[in-house]
């Protein structure tokens, strides 16, 4: 007969059993209990559904066609209230169950802290899915939350609060973060990057009492301060959940007490997972209940199996930060560290030597050889010969060619685990592309490589790398091109620190692998250059992309169309007459109105590109950079001087702004928009920079967007002055040409530095501004000349026509 | 091959291209930063972008319309992409640049 099998709690490692019980052709019949009203999904990747970067969708593992496919029998939303091992029956609100073989998996707990107030509305944990909704749901911008607790989950729950917009307080019992993974060095630079990102932290901080009437209001602690707070999430660690085990007497210490073939006291009964204590011990990552789910499949199979724990390493999922921290780094008798730094980058690396081996190993802000430590701290190896250098990573221990990134992945032997979640080696990995895993969707389908956390995912791709050679690219924190294994914000740095002002110098003395770069590096390099060195740096037309060397979009059919510029949307009569001339002088196929309050001359003839610029320059008009990474419109209404709404001249301020702006080269283009009153008929709060003008004066939004993404602009500033209103923008402006990545917008550019950080420079710190706002000025000061006007000047009109023409003289 | 001279090799922007119109349609004449002079068809065989307004980087050049790169020396497609436009014969004798307009004519008869 066939085994009935029973499992209570449909989580990750429960599920990793289910996924090795039916690979190895298990012939049961599975009844699957869970109080969760859902089936599996990955629960490390709550953080990403929290800030946004990933939808629950996305991180479902088993889906009802899955269950549906092995005939597992889904008891969802209810919960087993009694095992009876007598009768081997489990109860519940839908009955009797009886079961052959029952696999407890009911994970763990969060815990509570049990202060005044922990019950009140908005006070949360942070496990579920309702948990998440319930965090997103109040992370509205401007509101206040507390996160009680700085370890993983804490810290990853503000992250992605703060992602979203709420203002967040951490509060952390002990002297520094991640006191169980980090040392107090590399707590500190975490805690810097949080606050960077505009996270308070509030380190040795006990909780007195939670307070508020209805619901949560604020959060009290011992020492007597008071955070406001609209949601309070507990993340202080978790218990394992054993409840029905001690009701059904089995045995119990911390977690459910279980052998090395995961079987409880009861023979019948197994377990795995978070609820469960081996050995002493319990467990909260990921790796080792994964390898207790395959030791239990061959348990139920019949087949030898035991569980046998191995050293674990950390990473935060928290984007933008980079930590990993690995095996015992406590000081101790006969224990020795070795330690660098690097403030300037952020970089921190401290390893903990016992004699001659490597047990510990803690890195912040480059985490790249991590796996390299990670893997001497497992194998025990002997590294006496290679300490001097052993700090700087295998690209110098192992004696490898230092600049290559690669080289850190090439040294790891083919059994060094390269994904620790799914336990799956380098050389497994290698073997999925030879067999023809040519993408990361592929190697993940086949291996399960960096498919839970995923922030093995750069690794993975460096094995992929290392195996493909030359056609595979990463798509994670990629080098700028295949021409340099720098990052643009490396290259940038460098342009700056050794004074580097032409493309051939930077590629010279950045080690560009290839002569004349690529189309892709060059045009950046020409920003950079241009956005750091503007009175010395000469542009380079052929750097650019065919419609900023040509000062006219390219249709697909080989004809441009022309833009030209007309200031805040306002014109004349004359102008309109000069346009329409114009189109009718070049037959222009198409005139068309532009979403950005201008006129777009569509299909006109390359050759005729300077001769209908001449025409628009006699008129007083002057190129709009429709096709620039520049600035290009500024979209405006009627404001006060017409409008019975209006409050401030916003006609008039978007004109000055576009007087202030138009010439300037940014990393991608810039749209701005001001309204005269909140109803906003300019749609400024989905611009670049956009400006609702009030009463009381100028707010003032930034990082929107309206393409392919949608986004709402984020609150700069509100200032009383027009003048005060230009100052701020110039400056943010300045800030993003001299720190954004060639082709971000600034809405993502914003999303990597943060809000704060841009407010700090360019609002709170007004000495910041000055010197912004005129760095921005200066560098105007060069650009603000009509590029049209340029290139339709006689001695350069040649260079639109053809070099020579054959076809008449081969017609004759 | 019979050449003829379309023009002074200071007409070339360096890392740039320029038109050639003939009866079997433009011939793109590009000139790289070590001033090796290569004509081909200014059509990439994708879409057919202009590829004498492509970026021009070592001995190739990038199609400005989804950036397929070509060998400007065989018109061969790069990495991935199939295809290949074709080459024509062109040197640079004193200063003045020379196509060969045997070829052209051929492909103008057929």
């Amino acid at each position: 007969m066939a085994m009935k099998l029973v499992v209570i709690g449909a989580g990750m490692a429960s599920g990793r059993l289910l996924e090795q019980l039916f690979e190895a052709g298990f012939a049961g019949t599975v009844t699957l209990f869970n109080g969760e009203p859902r089936g599996n999904y990955n629960r490390l990747m709550l953080s990403p559904v929290l800030s946004g970067e990933k939808s629950y969708d996305e991180i479902i593992t088993h889906d009802d066609a899955w269950y549906g496919a092995h005939g597992v029998a889904c008891r969802f939303a209810e919960q087993v209230t009694r095992i009876d091992r007598e009768r081997k029956v489990v109860v519940s609100k839908g009955g009797e169950t009886p079961y052959d073989a029952l696999v407890i998996a009911t994970g763990s707990a969060p815990f509570i802290i049990p202060v005044a107030g922990k019950d009140l509305p908005g006070v949360c944990t942070y496990r579920d899915l309702e948990d998440t909704n319930a965090m997103i749901a109040a992370s509205t911008p401007g509101a206040k939350a507390v996160v009680i607790g700085g370890g993983l989950l804490g810290l990853e729950a503000a992250a992605g609060m703060a992602a979203r917009g709420a203002e967040v307080t951490v509060i952390h019992l002990m002297g520094h973060l991640m006191e169980r993974q980090l040392d107090p060095s590399a707590g500190y630079l975490l805690q810097k990057d949080l606050e960077r990102r505009g996270i308070r932290v509030h380190c040795k901080g006990a909780t007195k009492a939670i307070l508020g009437k209805d619901r949560v209001e604020a959060v009290l602690l011992e020492d007597g301060t008071v955070y406001p707070a609209d949601l309070v999430c507990m993340a202080v660690g978790i218990r394992p959940e054993v409840r029905l085990a001690v009701d059904a007497h089995l045995e119990v210490a911390r977690g459910i007490t279980v052998d090395d073939r995961m079987r409880t006291s009861d023979p019948a009964i197994l377990a795995l997972g978070e609820c469960v204590e081996h050995d002493g011990q319990l467990f909260g990552l990921v790796a080792p209940l994964y390898d207790q789910a395959r030791v239990l499949a061959q348990t139920l199979l019949g087949q030898p199996a035991a569980f046998c724990p191995v050293e674990t390493a950390t990473r935060l999922k928290v984007t933008g930060v980079d930590l990993f921290s690995a095996g015992d780094f406590a000081d101790g008798p006969g224990r020795e560290d070795i330690v660098f730094r690097d403030p300037g980058r952020g970089v921190y690396r401290r390893l903990v030597l016992e004699g001659a081996r490597l047990v510990g190993a803690v890195m912040y802000g480059d985490t790249a050889d991590g796996a390299w430590f990670f893997d001497k701290i497992r194998s025990q190896e002997d590294v006496s010969a290679i300490r001097d250098a052993l700090i700087f990573g295998p690209a110098f221990a192992a004696g490898g060619p230092a600049a290559n990134p690669l080289a850190a992945v090439a040294a790891l032997p083919p059994e060094a685990e390269i994904c620790g979640c799914n336990g799956v080696c380098k050389g497994r990995i290698m073997q999925a592309v030879e067999a023809g895993a040519q993408s990361l969707d592929a190697v993940r389908a086949l291996t399960k490589a960096s498919a839970s956390c995923g922030s093995c995912t750069g690794l993975v791709e460096q094995v992929m790398a290392l195996t493909l050679g030359d056609g595979f690219r990463t798509a994670t924190n990629p080098p700028m091109c295949r021409c340099t294994d720098h990052m643009h914000e490396d290259v940038r740095r460098l342009i700056r620190a050794q004074g580097l002002k032409t493309i051939p110098a930077v590629m010279q003395e950045l080690g560009w692998t290839t002569a004349g770069g690529c189309a892709s590096c060059r045009p950046a390099l020409n920003y950079y250059l241009l956005a750091d060195w503007p009175l010395e740096y000469r542009d380079d037309r052929q750097s650019r992309f065919v419609n900023e060397r040509n000062h006219a979009n390219i249709q697909k059919d080989g004809t441009y169309s022309v833009v030209p510029r007309i200031w805040g949307g306002v014109t004349t009569p004359a102008e309109l007459r000069a346009i329409a001339d114009a189109a009718d002088r070049y037959g222009v196929p198409m005139v068309k109105v532009t979403g950005g309050q201008r006129i777009d001359l569509l299909g006109v003839k390359k050759e005729d590109l300077p001769a209908i610029w001449a025409d628009l320059n006699a008129a007083g008009m002057v190129s709009g950079h429709a096709y620039a990474k520049g600035l290009r419109t500024v979209k405006t209404c009627v404001g006060s001087e017409f409008c019975r709404f209006g409050t401030q001249d916003s006609t008039g301020l978007g004109i000055r702004l576009e007087k202030l702006l138009w010439g300037s080269w940014t990393p991608a283009k810039v749209k701005l928009g001001v309204s005269g009153c909140p109803r906003n008929c300019a749609e400024a709060t989905c611009k670049d920079i956009g400006i609702v003008c009030v009463d009381s004066g100028y707010q003032i939004g930034v990082a929107g967007a309206a393409g392919m993404d949608v986004k709402e602009t984020e609150a700069l500033c509100t200032v009383p002055t027009e003048e005060e209103a230009m100052e701020v923008i110039a400056a943010f402006v300045q800030l993003y040409r001299e720190n954004a990545r060639y082709l971000h917008r600034i809405y993502k550019w914003v999303a990597k530095v943060g809000l704060d950080w841009c407010r700090a420079q360019v609002v709170e710190d007004l000495a910041s501004r000055r010197a912004l706002a005129g760095r921005f000025r200066l560098g105007q000061s060069v650009s603000q000349a009509d590029p049209w006007a340029d290139l339709s000047a006689p001695k350069e009109r040649s260079q639109w026509a053809p070099l020579a023409d054959l076809s008449l003289e081969a017609a004759q | 091959m019979i050449w003829i001279d379309v023009g002074a090799l200071e007409d070339l922007p360096r890392q740039g291209a320029r038109l050639v119109k003939t009866t079997a349609g433009c011939v793109a004449l590009f000139r790289t930063v070590a001033d090796r002079v290569f004509a081909l068809d200014d059509r990439c065989p994708h879409k057919g972008g202009p590829l004498s307004e492509g970026i021009v980087h070592g001995d190739q050049v990038t199609c400005p319309l989804h950036a397929w790169v070509f060998s400007l020396e065989t018109g061969m497609a790069q990495g991935a992409d199939e295809g290949a436009v074709r080459t024509f014969a062109v040197k640079v004798e004193a200063g003045r640049v020379l196509l060969d307009a045997g070829r052209l004519a051929k492909q103008a008869a057929a």
